[in-house]
């Protein structure tokens, strides 16, 4: 009885085991893909598409966050590193001594639009309130030209890439007040902001609908063509940094994704097109 | 031949229903060892009784209160929506409604226990939350309300099949003994039926109330998801269950954020574990009570 207990339990052990030690897959030619959650969703489409084509080719695209793919970069296990910023200068210098040149591809554009209720008169709003209206500093419409309403502040869960993207271009980096409505998608924060008057929520540029209002920033209107020209304050780049210029499978990947067909990709994963 | 048929069946039989204590000790070790090295970071204390949640930033923190609390608090609203309708219902039908009626509703109550809890959380965010938000003038209409209602609903075939169950077992004689005695049929239910039937009915709320602490989708999508501590039923609230659905994607993987969201499915585990305990005990006492042996 005792014997049959303990057989069962390492049967069961190995079986966990078993499941969390992923099974090495061989194929011709692989590629491995790492770094930030906001490139992720490009990286993961184009690269379902690119191996649609090429059935030689086998990617596998991974999370972590640009600190962590730069580093993969840089001791060499991954081909291609996802990043929502450009290098450091402490990376830069890692890299040299690993003999790795970091070569900066630029993919993509990533803008967030900040969204409020259709029937809110608020039009525009600067960084500084919408820092304040996010971190506790301001709770009350009025306090920024709207009508006597409390501010409803809707935000991302803190692990997405559309809230790190946020939190570092208009927070700074500091706390979201923790009374703020966190929502797992951009459909579901322009879902809630659509149908809560004293909402405030925000979205990727790709996620403006007429069903919610987009406020402009600094006075500048969330657009792709001002996304692109560079006069709204809310977007940046995101980078697929290689060992060099790309060359082989990898130059073959981010010709791809800078082509019409992976530039459709990015449209469709919520972010600006660079054409 | 016969025999080596009989004991290949019996082999395989045998491993077929040690399969789910297999997969029981599997989850549970999994739970446990990815669970564990937060508790070596935070520090248990801290981590139960943390009061702010902020995984991801410099630096984190990892307080559950919120969260445990935001799940207790949608629970008790769901239980006290689901008590009554569930128990009454059950009443109903056992004790008032005729074979035909019976036939009838029991079949309905059970079909909502089918519904999809991704069906529920549509309905509570499109249909409920907007009609609660302007029916009581809130500024917003996910709320720890919001899904106390939506979870009662789900709870209540839960709770009114085993309260139904409950009430049949009570014998016979114990009615016709009340009834001889000259009470009314009033009199015999709430003296007689009722008492001899508590601990069964008790044990229907209990396990309502470990699908209520469990169940994901639905209050994810009609709760708001706000980790603070909360001061009413009609704010925002982030429970267990949300926190880990909405955040396992995306947390990277071996960081500690990953391992305290393995460790909230940890304190999950053991809260429901509780629940289904005291559940069994009390229906032993009850089974026991009315001679029905174990």
């Amino acid at each position: 009885m005792f014997n049959s207990r303990i057989a069962i339990m390492v049967l069961a052990a190995v079986f966990s085991v078993g499941l969390m030690v992923s099974v090495p897959t061989f194929a011709a030619k692989s590629l491995t893909i790492k770094g930030s959650t906001t490139v992720l969703p490009i990286a993961q489409s184009c690269a379902e598409v690119f191996m649609d084509m090429h059935s030689d080719v086998n990617i596998s695209v991974q999370g972590g966050g640009s600190g962590v793919g730069i580093a993969s970069l840089i001791d060499g296990t991954c081909d291609i590193a996802d990043a929502s910023r450009s290098i450091k200068d402490k990376e830069k210098e890692k890299a040299k001594e690993n003999n790795v040149r970091a070569y900066e591809n630029v993919v993509a554009l990533d803008g967030i639009a900040v969204i409020v209720h259709p029937s809110n008169p608020v039009d525009g709003l600067s960084v500084e309130q919408i820092k304040k209206i996010y971190t506790g500093g301001i709770s009350n419409w009025n306090e920024v030209g709207g009508k006597k309403t409390k501010i409803t502040v809707i935000s991302r869960d803190s692990a997405s890439g559309t809230f790190e993207t946020f939190n570092e271009l208009a927070l700074d980096k500091e706390r979201v007040r923790p009374d703020a409505l966190l929502q797992a998608s951009n459909q579901a924060v322009a879902q809630t902001v659509s149908r809560t008057p004293g909402a405030i929520g925000y979205v990727g540029l790709g996620y403006l609908s007429s069903a919610v209002k987009g406020v402009s920033v600094e006075g500048v209107e969330p657009t792709n063509e001002n996304v692109i020209n560079g006069s709204y304050e809310l977007a940046r780049k995101l980078f697929m940094y290689t060992n060099g210029a790309p060359e082989g499978i990898v130059k073959a990947f981010i010709d791809f994704v800078l082509g019409e067909e992976g530039q459709e990709l990015v449209k469709k994963a919520g972010y600006v097109p660079l054409i | 031949m016969y025999r080596i048929r009989e004991r290949i069946y019996k082999g395989l039989f045998t491993l077929l229903a040690f399969a789910s204590l297999i997969f029981l000790v599997g989850i549970t070790l999994t739970l446990f060892i990815e669970g564990l090295p937060v508790f070596k970071e935070v520090g248990l204390f801290d981590f139960v009784f943390g009061k702010s949640w902020y995984p991801t930033y410099e630096p984190p923190d990892f307080g559950i209160l919120p969260l445990i609390l935001g799940s207790l608090w949608v629970t008790a609203g769901a239980v006290l929506f689901c008590v009554p309708v569930g128990v009454g219902s059950a009443l109903f039908i056992n004790e008032l409604a005729g074979k035909r009626l019976k036939a009838v509703l029991k079949p309905i109550i059970e079909v909502l226990a089918g519904i999809p809890s991704i069906v529920y959380g549509f309905f509570g965010m499109v249909v409920i939350a907007p009609f609660i938000q302007r029916l009581l003038n809130l500024p917003v209409g996910l709320t720890a309300f919001t899904g106390s209602l939506m979870l009662g609903i789900m709870a209540t075939p839960t709770v009114c099949s085993i309260s139904e169950d409950a009430l049949s077992f009570v014998p016979r004689s114990f009615r016709e003994a009340s009834l001889a005695v000259g009470a009314n049929r009033w009199q015999t239910l709430t003296r007689v039926v009722f008492p001899a039937s508590a601990s069964g009915i008790s044990t229907s709320i209990i396990l309502g109330m470990s699908r209520a602490v469990g169940e994901t989708m639905t209050v994810l999508m009609v709760t708001g998801g706000a980790a603070v501590i909360p001061h009413t039923l009609f704010q925002p609230v982030r429970p267990m269950t949300s926190t880990i659905a909405a955040e396992m994607g995306e947390a990277v993987m071996g960081s500690t954020h990953y391992h305290s969201l393995f460790a909230i499915g940890l304190i999950l585990f053991v809260i429901t574990l509780i629940f289904n305990v005291i559940a069994e005990l009390i229906s032993r006492r009850f089974r026991k009570k009315l001679g029905l042996g174990r």
